[in-house]
């Protein structure tokens, strides 16, 4: 492990709204393995699904301001857990170099502002700072209270593997799997992974929406996990929050859907508490008493 | 008295030189390649709920189709998963071609006016020029407030949990040099550098 881990960090607007669990659960995990994280000097939105589907050029400027801020701040990776910002910044980056034509709008915009962007910053998920630059050796090392009978179904959710599978598999990611069974959980076989949770459909077009979240955790109760590890507060969301509509339509398919970092913190010795896992709506099981004993 | 109406397209009906429009967008190039395998439809985990699903949609661009792809529900009904980008053989961007849909829709005013999906997207557009970030709850307010109130009292169980769980807030979240972002978003200008008006 190199002995100083440091990155800029975009939270992005979920992270400070209704997935603030995330946020809570990463940073303290995070720093209990020598990373640290500082958040971008004046962030935006990142303009998610919804601002691209407005208006192209504005959506690609939108997020370069916050690649050109990071750029600015200094030569360090910028990281974001979520999928939605992962995604974007990612695709501004490759659409800045791919396209001499929005590379230029975004240039001329940014210079109003006295900020350039070259391209220079690389965007990455926690997941692959924690496989590749922590080391699940050092991640072992931390565990104090191994996750020993939680059987978890690993949910990657679309963003982070597609279109640009760039620390992992996009049929098949494992990085998710390789971290939960290096905390001490089972990980059950889980091959609706990377299938879409509906997105921003769960609350607009319910039937077809909430439709997809239903297969993902009548599949999870299936497979017998616990409890669904998630990267994604969209996903999250709806995974946990529409279970009296999902009741209502198709049969119970009840199971708490958390962060995996949430997860990581329950195995490092932190409280559900301050994991902030007391604001799902399903809520997780106390771990298995033999556990604390390991 | 039953409606019925022409299923089959004629000539008449194509807008020349769409499908050349929708190639030219960055990105959007690969489109007339497109062998028709059916590989994004089978992909598409809402293909079942389009009224094109993205096989024919791919078609109907490229025959120059304009108003029938630009009024269905299909682009909407994208959640932009990007299955169908990876799986499809001759590496098109369907996704992206998606988008480029949307902008188009929203563009020349031919959304579905009443359906949720276009009206949550420019609700956020706005918010975001506005303020440079989202504070969830009220987006989702101005939605509902746009679109169908009544269906917001189908989800009061779901605010309640949200202010039980304590994550409820109605406060306007943004950025400090909100006119620094402004100015960038102008200087931007409209569309895929091919300047359009909003309606």
């Amino acid at each position: 492990m190199k002995d100083a881990l440091k990155y800029s960090y975009f939270p992005g607007c979920s992270l400070k709204g209704l997935g603030r669990s995330y946020e809570q659960s990463l940073l303290p995990v995070m720093r209990r393995l020598g990373v640290e994280l500082v958040e971008l000097d004046d962030w935006n939105c990142c303009g998610a699904t919804a601002y691209m589907s407005v208006d192209e050029a504005q959506a690609c400027v939108l997020a370069a301001r916050n690649l050109a801020i990071a750029e600015k701040t200094g030569p360090r990776d910028l990281v974001t857990p979520c999928s939605a910002c992962y995604l974007v910044l990612n695709k501004t980056k490759h659409n800045m170099a791919d396209f001499p034509e929005i590379n230029q709008t975004v240039q001329h915009a940014l210079k109003s502002a006295d900020l350039t962007y070259s391209g220079k910053v690389p965007v990455r998920h926690p997941l692959d700072v924690l496989i590749n630059d922590v080391g699940l050796d050092v991640i072992k090392e931390k565990v104090v209270r191994p996750l020993k009978g939680l059987k978890v179904a690993p949910y990657y959710g679309c963003q982070i593997v597609r279109p640009y599978a760039t620390f992992d598999d996009a049929w098949n990611p494992t990085t998710m799997d390789r971290l939960l069974t290096t905390l001490g959980a089972e990980v059950v076989p889980y091959p609706l992974k990377t299938k879409c949770c509906g997105g921003s459909l769960t609350g607009t077009v319910p039937e077809a929406g909430l439709r997809l979240t239903y297969i993902l955790l009548k599949e999870a109760v299936r497979r017998g996990a616990d409890v669904i590890a998630t990267v994604c507060p969209l996903c999250q969301f709806n995974l946990d929050g529409y279970h009296d509509q999902i009741d209502r339509r198709w049969g119970p398919a009840r199971i708490p859907t958390v962060y995996f970092t949430q997860l990581m913190g329950l195995a490092f010795g932190m409280t559900p508490e301050e994991l902030g896992l007391k604001s799902n709506f399903v809520s997780m099981k106390p771990l298995p008493a033999e556990s604390t004993t390991v | 008295m039953m409606r019925i109406e022409r299923t089959i397209k004629y000539e008449g009906d194509r807008v020349r030189g769409f499908g050349k429009e929708i190639m030219s967008v960055p990105g959007c190039e690969l489109l007339q390649s497109c062998i028709q395998c059916g590989t994004c439809s089978g992909t598409c985990p809402l293909s079942i709920y389009m009224d094109f699903p993205p096989r024919q949609v791919m078609a109907l661009v490229r025959a120059d189709f304009k108003n029938e792809v630009l009024r269905s529900r299909t682009v909407w009904l994208c959640a932009s998963c990007y299955a169908c980008t990876v799986e499809c053989p001759r590496q098109i961007r369907i996704t992206d071609i998606m988008y480029a849909l949307k902008q188009r829709a929203i563009q020349e005013g031919v959304y579905p006016k009443r359906f949720p999906i276009p009206v949550l997207a420019k609700e956020f557009f706005e918010m975001v020029r506005r303020h440079g970030r989202i504070s969830e709850m009220l987006l989702v307010a101005r939605l509902f407030l746009k679109t169908n109130w009544f269906a917001a009292m189908g989800s009061w169980r779901l605010g309640l949990g949200l202010i039980t769980t304590g994550r409820f807030s109605v406060r306007q979240e943004h950025i400090r040099r909100p006119a620094e972002l402004g100015a960038m978003l102008a200087a931007a200008g409209k569309g895929n550098g091919k300047a359009k008006e909003m309606p």
